[in-house]
């Protein structure tokens, strides 16, 4: 069992080295000028140019930059953002944790609401609330993850006037400053976006797989033994899904991450995948490469977890009868 | 609806290839006039002349869209050909050669898996200096893990079945057997494989250009209009964004329903697994 953990965790730093090598690569190629994004619209001389590109060791190889680049990377100085004039590390701490509260919370009710929803439409089969359970996954997972977010908007805060446009805080109020209320009531629109469209997906494999185990041989024998439908989930059911479930809840953490760029953007949220968009919209080099490997680095930590919790979970595995 | 299943299927997929055909060809044969800004008419609700409204130009937000939706079509159609060819091609010759050319698979799937998504489209198509050309080759290169797999997957159970054995004990090459045997029987899975990454292309094409990476703004695109309703949702324009998005997922709706019924019709035995 250590073994394998070592294993996956040895192939992720192997995977993750890859990540860097490849944005590194494609940043460089790419036609964004670090100089030109860091000046702005102030503009620069060819003798000022050349003066920046020295300074910044610009004109050494990519490779002894990317190594610098690296080098530094894993001593936890990732450089300097360029738009927001602070240490890559500082944006992406600060930002990072605003995107996590985030994520937690739609990854927790998608997770909740798709184990709900999927059993109910197993157990209830062919019926109504089959169907409607169906039809409304079949629509979310049909919909970009922004548009979700812009029919909320319109629907809570321009219609209703429940809720705020955006932001993670009330206008004029910093974040610091906030109070928990004001800050959960700020969120509750993008984690609902991203929760609600990541639905659909975890109901439709919770109700196939629930589905497979209420026709089996031994939901017979239950039934025949006197126990009804809910008992059987809950003695039986539960644990026979519950590993194709951890598989799919943690796999979902990269569309996740992609949703919240998404969601972010829609509720000009201060997030992460806020701070991705600019970044990359104004060629801020050094941020953007951050993320990218700080992302992919979320990634894998989501798989991780779920391979280890593979291992706790299947007492086959545990017990060391298989592999 | 009358008939057996089979025909009903058949019908079915008649129907989604009509309509979105129409809409494809309605919008590549559209007057650009149709969309043109009048300002006489501008910030209409949805009526009889306008369906759905028009912007704060004056442009007919119908014709828009449904141009929109036919330059979202020839992309993501573009992008699921050659991004579904990729996926066949590297999962054949992973499957049929094993050894090490799977595990240089399999580490690339985990590579392109392991960046999330929409970063590196973002990555692609600033490299390619975004536009039209960006988006798709990003998507195309993005796209071809799952159905890679899939067809990985497939091909190692093909490989141990009687007749590619005895193939082989007639002293064919790999080649041949791949080209003769392998390929025609994932063909089937290849096929609504393709269908079904439409949908995916499509949403991320439209994601991506929402973010301000994709095509550009003079382009009646899905993303590009529906980020410039953005903008006027707090006026109560709710017309801008709602249309739009509907029409959006009823293509996908199509395109979706489309692939489930091309895998009844053509790979019955996984389809009803």
């Amino acid at each position: 069992m250590y073994k394998k953990i070592i294993a996956s965790i040895l192939k992720a730093i192997l995977l993750l080295i890859t990540v860097s090598i490849v944005t590194f690569a494609m940043v460089e190629v790419s036609p964004i000028d670090a100089v030109e994004s860091y000046v702005g619209e102030a503009g620069v001389t060819n003798d000022q140019r050349e003066r920046i590109e020295e300074y910044w060791g610009l004109n050494e190889p990519p490779v002894t930059r990317y190594f610098k680049w690296i080098t530094n990377f894993l001593r936890g100085d990732m450089g300097t953002s360029m738009i927001y004039r602070k240490p890559v590390t500082q944006v992406i701490g600060e930002r990072f944790r605003l995107s996590l509260a985030l994520m937690t919370a739609s990854w927790i009710i998608s997770g909740v609401m798709g184990l709900l929803l999927g059993i109910v439409m197993a157990v209830y089969r062919d019926t109504f609330a089959d169907k409607v359970i169906r039809t409304y996954c079949l629509a979310l997972e049909s919909s970009p993850a922004f548009w979700v977010g812009m029919l909320l908007l319109l629907l809570f805060s321009v219609k209703f006037r429940l809720l705020p446009m955006g932001l993670a805080s009330p206008v004029g109020v910093p974040f610091d400053e906030a109070t928990l209320a004001q800050r959960i009531h700020h969120m509750i629109l993008p984690a609902l976006t991203l929760g609600l469209t990541g639905v659909s997906k975890i109901t439709l494999q919770t109700a196939e797989k629930m589905r497979q185990a209420l026709d089996s041989d031994y939901a017979l024998f239950a039934t025949s033994r006197g126990e009804g439908k809910w008992t059987f989930v809950i003695r039986h059911g539960l644990r026979n899904i519950m590993l194709p479930f951890i598989t799919l809840q943690f796999g979902a953490i990269s569309e996740l991450f992609g949703g919240s760029v998404l969601a972010e953007t829609v509720f000009t949220y201060p997030g992460l995948g806020n701070a991705t968009v600019q970044s990359a919209l104004k060629g801020d080099i050094p941020l953007f490469l951050g993320i990218a490997l700080f992302s992919s680095l979320f990634v894998f930590g989501g798989n991780l977890i779920a391979n280890i919790l593979y291992t706790v979970a299947d007492p086959r595995i545990r017990e060391g009868a298989v592999r | 609806m009358k008939g057996n299943r089979r025909t009903r299927t058949f019908i079915i997929i008649c129907v989604t290839v009509f309509l979105i055909a129409l809409i494809t060809i309605a919008g590549s044969v559209m007057d650009p006039e149709s969309y043109a800004p009048k300002f006489a008419d501008k910030n209409l609700g949805p009526s009889v002349s306008h369906f759905f409204g028009t912007d704060w130009m004056g442009r007919d937000m119908f014709c828009r869209t449904v141009k929109g939706l036919s330059v979202s079509i020839y992309i993501g159609l573009l992008a699921s050909i050659f991004s579904s060819v990729i996926g066949l091609f590297l999962g054949t010759f992973a499957g049929m050669i094993g050894g090490k050319a799977m595990a240089l698979f399999n580490w690339m799937v985990d590579l392109f898996m392991g960046i999330p998504h929409l970063i590196l489209l973002i990555l692609i198509s600033i490299l390619l200096g975004k536009g039209a050309r960006g988006v798709a080759i990003g998507v195309i290169l993005t796209h071809w893990c799952s159905l890679g797999r899939i067809v990985q997957a497939e091909i190692l159970s093909l490989k141990e079945s009687h007749f590619v054995h005895a193939s082989y004990r007639f002293g064919h090459s790999v080649r041949w057997v791949a080209i003769h045997h392998i390929i025609p029987n994932v063909f089937p899975q290849f096929v609504v494989g393709l269908v079904l990454m439409f949908p995916h292309a499509i949403m991320h094409e439209a994601s991506i250009t929402f973010l301000g990476f994709g095509l550009p703004a003079e382009q009646p695109a899905v993303g590009i209009i529906l980020s410039e309703s953005m903008q006027y949702l707090t006026t109560g324009m709710w017309w801008l964004a709602v249309f739009p998005g509907v029409c959006l997922l009823f293509i996908v709706v199509l395109f979706e329903a489309l692939g489930k019924n091309l895998r009844l019709l053509l790979d019955p035995v996984n389809a009803q697994m």
